[in-house]
């Protein structure tokens, strides 16, 4: 594996979309929930042992080669809101442009056919980093990294947080990050035997109905 | 797969096909989306055209286009920028494409897409990847001093626009001046002053883009 390959696909800056979302925090912020950097915190915490473990729990079994189309449909399963299932979608579509680009595959090219419109992102993610040469816990790792990375530098744009603060709080969270991978990379061993209901179902219900609720905004700076 | 076409011609960057995409950026409040719906009304009796807004407040830019009816309203989509849109037409153009994508899928063939940048400062351009021509707009009430002070959109673009020179004399601004700025700034790459909303204000603009549009291979029926 290319320790590199890891770093260009969990670097922010990697061309795939995510800087138009927030992930949940710019609802959290308007209901007054996230306002500082401990509710930041809170916040983080919570969206990756839910959302997080549940995008690194796909993301390593696709890394691991199971096939993409059934962990698609377990993806919807595990995403009730209607919103955040096209979000992921979109955000897939996006993720596989630039991946087919810097990795190309013929398993990337096959999961773009199958699912023009875009499969659910944490399996292109997981399909990317298998075409990259990483491991499912690398894959598990980036997912996991995603899931709060994101609403970090969106509470920087929208409550105007001390930046250094912020990043502070991704460093803080480096032991959860690595839990939540290596369940998911465990999830994803037992798939084979299991199948997809190895795969973990956590839920976060407030970010399902706020992510519904902050679809129907008139007027908002972020997709999610 | 569509990676590795041959170049049908020289114009036609990758290989790719389908309609001329031009992008039109610039600071805020100097006439992007007065451009874009002057430019529909001239060229839609002739023209497949679509656009695609980058809003910073989302669907604003799309819903004054839609107000003023320049298209029907299949033919205008707004991209979410996530409170960065030079983020959106430049680092990482990904939602963009996708919504030239939907829009090629749902509305048939096209011959022209106009990409609106949301309002933003001097710095801000297109991606090659993204469209084929930029046009940027600054205006005479934002301060006769822009073309000056330069910046990749006055420096680079393909065209710059210098809108709302009726508003010269008001706002102390001196067209000369900024003329002779643009083009020490821009050397052969051309300028056009002119006010938009007047009558005819557009023309010059719709003459620049027919002869990018004939070189494409697309001549309004």
């Amino acid at each position: 594996m290319s320790r590199t390959a890891l770093l260009i696909l969990a670097d922010g800056r990697f061309p795939s979309g995510g800087h138009a979302h927030s992930g949940g925090v710019e609802a959290a912020v308007g209901a007054g929930r996230v306002h500082d950097i401990d509710t930041l915190r809170q916040f983080c915490r919570g969206r990756l042992h839910t959302t997080g473990l549940v995008a690194a729990g796909l993301a390593a079994a696709a890394a691991a080669g199971y096939d993409p189309l059934l962990l698609d449909a377990a993806a919807d399963a595990r995403t009730p809101s209607p919103a955040l299932r096209q979000a992921a979608r979109r955000l897939g579509r996006q993720l596989m442009r630039a991946s087919r680009a810097a990795w190309p595959s013929p398993e990337l090219e096959a999961l773009a056919e199958a699912r023009p419109r875009g499969a659910h992102q944490p399996i292109v993610l997981g399909l990317t980093a298998r075409a990259a040469g990483l491991t499912a816990l690398d894959a598990a790792q980036a997912a996991a990294h995603e899931s709060v990375s994101g609403p970090v530098s969106a509470a920087i744009r929208l409550l105007g947080l001390d930046p250094f603060d912020a990043t502070a709080v991704l460093a803080g969270l480096a032991a959860d990050l690595d839990q939540v991978a290596g369940q998911a990379g465990e999830a994803a061993e037992r798939v084979p035997r299991e199948g997809c209901d190895a795969l973990p179902a956590a839920s976060a219900a407030l970010l399902d109905i706020t992510a519904e609720q902050h679809a129907a905004w008139p007027r908002r700076l972020f997709a999610t | 797969m569509h990676l590795h076409q041959p170049e049908s011609s020289p114009l036609r960057q990758g290989g790719r096909s389908g309609a001329l995409r031009i992008g039109v950026g610039g600071p805020v409040g100097s006439g992007k989306t007065a451009t874009v719906a002057a430019l529909c009304r001239q060229l839609r009796d002739t023209l497949s055209i679509a656009v695609v807004t980058n809003d910073i407040y989302t669907r604003e830019d799309a819903e004054a286009l839609l107000r003023e009816a320049v298209l029907p309203a299949e033919r205008i989509t707004a991209v979410e920028t996530g409170a960065c849109p030079h983020t959106a037409i430049r680092d990482d153009i990904s939602a963009n494409l996708a919504a030239v994508e939907d829009l090629e899928d749902t509305l048939g063939r096209l011959d022209l897409v106009l990409i609106e940048s949301g309002g933003d400062n001097l710095t801000a351009t297109f991606s090659k990847g993204l469209v084929d021509h930029q046009i940027f707009v600054i205006d005479v009430a934002g301060g006769d001093d822009v073309p000056r002070k330069g910046g990749p959109g006055i420096t680079t673009a393909d065209l710059l626009v210098i809108n709302k020179t009726d508003l010269a004399p008001y706002v102390g601004s001196d067209l000369e001046t900024m003329a002779r700025d643009a083009k020490a700034q821009r050397g052969a790459l051309p300028v056009i002053l002119t006010s938009v909303k007047a009558h005819d204000g557009v023309r010059p603009i719709c003459d620049w883009l027919t002869e990018r549009l004939a070189e494409w291979g697309t001549v309004p029926a």
